[in-house]
């Protein structure tokens, strides 16, 4: 599926901002993005229930521009599930068949296939109001699929459960995917739904699709602060280019942070392009991005002279501490006064978190953790 | 508040509407229903007294010849009947007529919706026998419809559109159509727009969508509609009296000839206690359907 410079205005809000992007077959695709992005509008043009303002929709090369909804080969999966409530799950699955006119025969062994696939058989007779919401979701996806679309959207498919549903769900999924074959495209808010379950996703923001990637890319190398910031925790820091030195090593003065030396990770040339930018001229502004289960705490320590070590390294006071069980989030007050977030595995056998509060440690990072970002 | 007070209030609250159902209503129906059992006399007031004397005993006088006379006379049964045609027939027509209109308001947008409302409610602000009797003004032999017929050349003579079936079908529908769409724009404003996309989704023309989701949804509201207007319809007076047929009466018409001008006050209650009954399925139908409506989920 292919989207060209699409944009949708309503009246003078633009919601989506001439988004290109391409969509290969078979993979999972999620847009990601926050409330007012414009995702789920950009969804819906997929659809066929919102015409672009400008910009075209091509499915394997078929301009979609006119066709209505009903003649896609595209089938959505919505948010609140939009089961027919005067119908059981049987004649909603069986619904889409109806309309293409199959014989009856056909349609009940399609759907009783549909129906075991999402192990909702024993619940065939029952009306939606009759079911849970995990169920309700199922049937939803049953209904959807029955129709072997070549495109399957599914907006915040994950909202509406509680947690351990939710994860069940996400596995579900991705094997129903992987068996059937389609393209699924998801909507989504929740950046970890969107890590776990995509084979690459789209951060929109204010109508613009900020970066594409897979989950890993997105994480490890963001393009920008704002990507950085919204997916996962990151420590962002202002700096100055001091120099490059050679190909693979940045030298930043940070204010808050002292000297750092960056450098790319030794995996080929074209991942050391990515996780520094190519040219940054001595002297530019630019941004440093941590994560916090990339910075490790030591005891405070002093070098030999007395003076701290300084490159890539800061000396701090713990604040806060939030045991997570498989992690603590420590909150880190650094000489500058700002808060670093630092994440540690609760490792050893003791009870409770690792570090106590108010201890005084050094916050140190392996020189190719950071991403330097230049907007 | 102490107890004792907020009891009491509560009573008193429950209590005068009941007092008033009571007195206003339940006793002159149990007035009525003891009328449909005594004799006519030629008294003033004109019906024998409910309690004879016999033997120094006093005995209720209960007579059921005035439910066999309805029976036997032929001219009861035939206005019974004739009674639920129309009533069904308007209701009917009131059904095709409201639907489209209901289903129009509720797809207009709010500011719209609003006016559009207020323009179905704006007739109950004038007097209903004047509107009725508007429509003598339009369909007598020198009135507004048979003045453009002729004008257009379309007949040569009059059309006799008073004192017929179609004139009371014109009527009831002007009067009652309001019955019918307010309680069908309730329903199918309640109706989520998702359902429609989701078998727009699925493959279904608008056709189809409308048959197969907005249909039977809005059954629920088709039945209050078509309650509201088919009861009160059966009884109807004002209009058969103003633009109906001489040769065949509405059952309302009957019952006020046998009051007022036969004086025949026990059997123009039989009348109204039958017309009752042939009611009571729908009625009963009306109050589950509102039932079922308060406790449905959502």
């Amino acid at each position: 599926m292919r989207v060209e410079r699409v944009t949708k205005r309503f009246g003078e809000f633009v919601a989506v901002d001439e988004v290109t992007l391409e969509i290969e077959r078979g993979e999972i695709f999620c847009l990601l993005g926050g409330s007012g992005s414009g995702k789920t509008t950009l969804l819906r043009m997929l659809a066929g229930f919102e015409r672009p303002t400008s910009g075209a929709v091509y499915i394997d090369g078929q301009d979609m521009s006119s066709v209505p909804p009903y003649a896609r080969p595209v089938n959505m999966m919505f948010q609140s599930y939009a089961l027919f409530p005067h119908m059981s799950v049987e004649r909603n699955v069986a619904f889409g068949l109806e309309q293409e006119r199959l014989a009856r025969a056909e349609i009940r062994d399609r759907v009783a296939e549909m129906l075991e696939l999402v192990k909702m058989t024993p619940y065939a007779a029952r009306k939606p109001h009759q079911l849970s919401g995990g169920q309700r979701q199922r049937v939803a996806l049953a209904r959807a699929l029955v129709k072997r679309p070549k495109l399957l959207l599914l907006d915040e498919p994950l909202a509406a459960l509680d947690r351990k549903l939710r994860e069940y769900t996400q596995f579900e999924l991705l094997a129903i995917q992987q068996r059937l074959g389609i393209t699924f495209v998801v909507v989504t808010h929740d950046q970890q739904e969107a890590m776990t379950i995509s084979s690459r996703m789209g951060v929109m923001s204010q109508g613009k699709i900020v970066q594409i990637g897979t989950p890993a890319e997105i994480y490890e190398r963001p393009a920008t602060r704002l990507v950085a910031d919204f997916i996962g925790n990151v420590n962002l820091f202002e700096g100055r280019v001091v120099e490059s030195v050679a190909r693979g090593n940045i030298r930043i003065a940070c204010q808050e942070i002292g000297e750092i030396e960056v450098s790319s990770r030794e995996e080929g040339p074209e991942q050391a392009s990515r996780a520094l930018p190519l040219e940054v001229q001595p002297g530019a502004t630019v941004w440093v991005a941590i994560r916090p289960e990339k910075i490790e705490l030591s005891p405070a320590r002093e070098a030999p002279g007395g003076a701290t070590p300084a490159t890539n390294c800061v000396p701090g006071r713990v604040r806060e501490v939030g045991y997570r069980g498989e992690v603590s989030v420590l909150l880190v007050q650094i000489p500058s006064g700002r808060l670093v977030r630092v994440t540690c595995p609760n490792v050893g056998g003791g009870v409770g978190p690792r570090v106590a509060r108010d201890a005084a440690v050094s916050l140190l990072w392996h020189p190719t953790s950071p991403v330097v970002l230049t907007r | 508040m102490t107890p004792f007070a907020d009891r009491t209030g509560r009573r008193l609250i429950a209590g005068l509407p009941t007092i008033w159902l009571v007195a206003l209503f339940l006793i002159p129906f149990l007035i009525v229903l003891k009328l449909s059992f005594s004799e006519m006399r030629l008294a003033i007031p004109p019906y024998a007294p409910f309690i004879e004397w016999r033997h120094g005993w006093p005995v209720p006088a209960l007579h059921l010849s005035n439910y066999a006379f309805l029976f036997t006379d032929p001219l009861y049964v035939r206005s019974y009947l004739y009674s639920l045609r129309v009533a069904a027939v308007s209701t009917a027509i009131c059904l095709a007529v409201g639907y489209p209109m209901a289903y129009a308001i509720a797809r207009a947008s709010p500011a719209w919706r609003t006016a559009l409302l207020m323009l179905v409610m704006l007739p109950f602000w004038t007097s209903f026998l004047l509107r009725v009797y508007a429509w003598i003004g339009l369909l007598q032999n020198d009135g507004l419809v048979n003045h453009v017929l002729l004008a257009l050349g379309l007949v040569h003579r009059p059309v006799r559109l008073l004192q017929t079936d179609f004139a009371v079908y014109i009527g009831i529908v002007y009067a009652y159509l309001p019955f019918m769409i307010l309680p069908l724009y309730a329903n199918l404003e309640k109706h989520d727009p998702e359902l429609l996309e989701a078998a727009a989704d699925l493959g279904a023309r608008p056709f189809r969508r409308f048959l197969r989701i907005t249909l039977p949804l809005s059954l629920p509201g088709i039945a209050a509609g078509a309650l509201l207007v088919f009861i009160p319809a059966v009884g109807e007076y004002i209009v058969p009296s103003l633009l109906g047929r001489t040769d065949q009466l509405m059952i309302g018409r009957v019952l006020s000839d046998e009051f007022f001008e036969n004086r025949d006050w026990p059997v123009a209650s039989a009348v109204a206690i039958l017309m009752l009954l042939l009611l009571v399925v729908p009625i009963l139908l009306l109050q589950r359907l509102e039932r079922r409506a308060l406790e449905a989920p959502k």
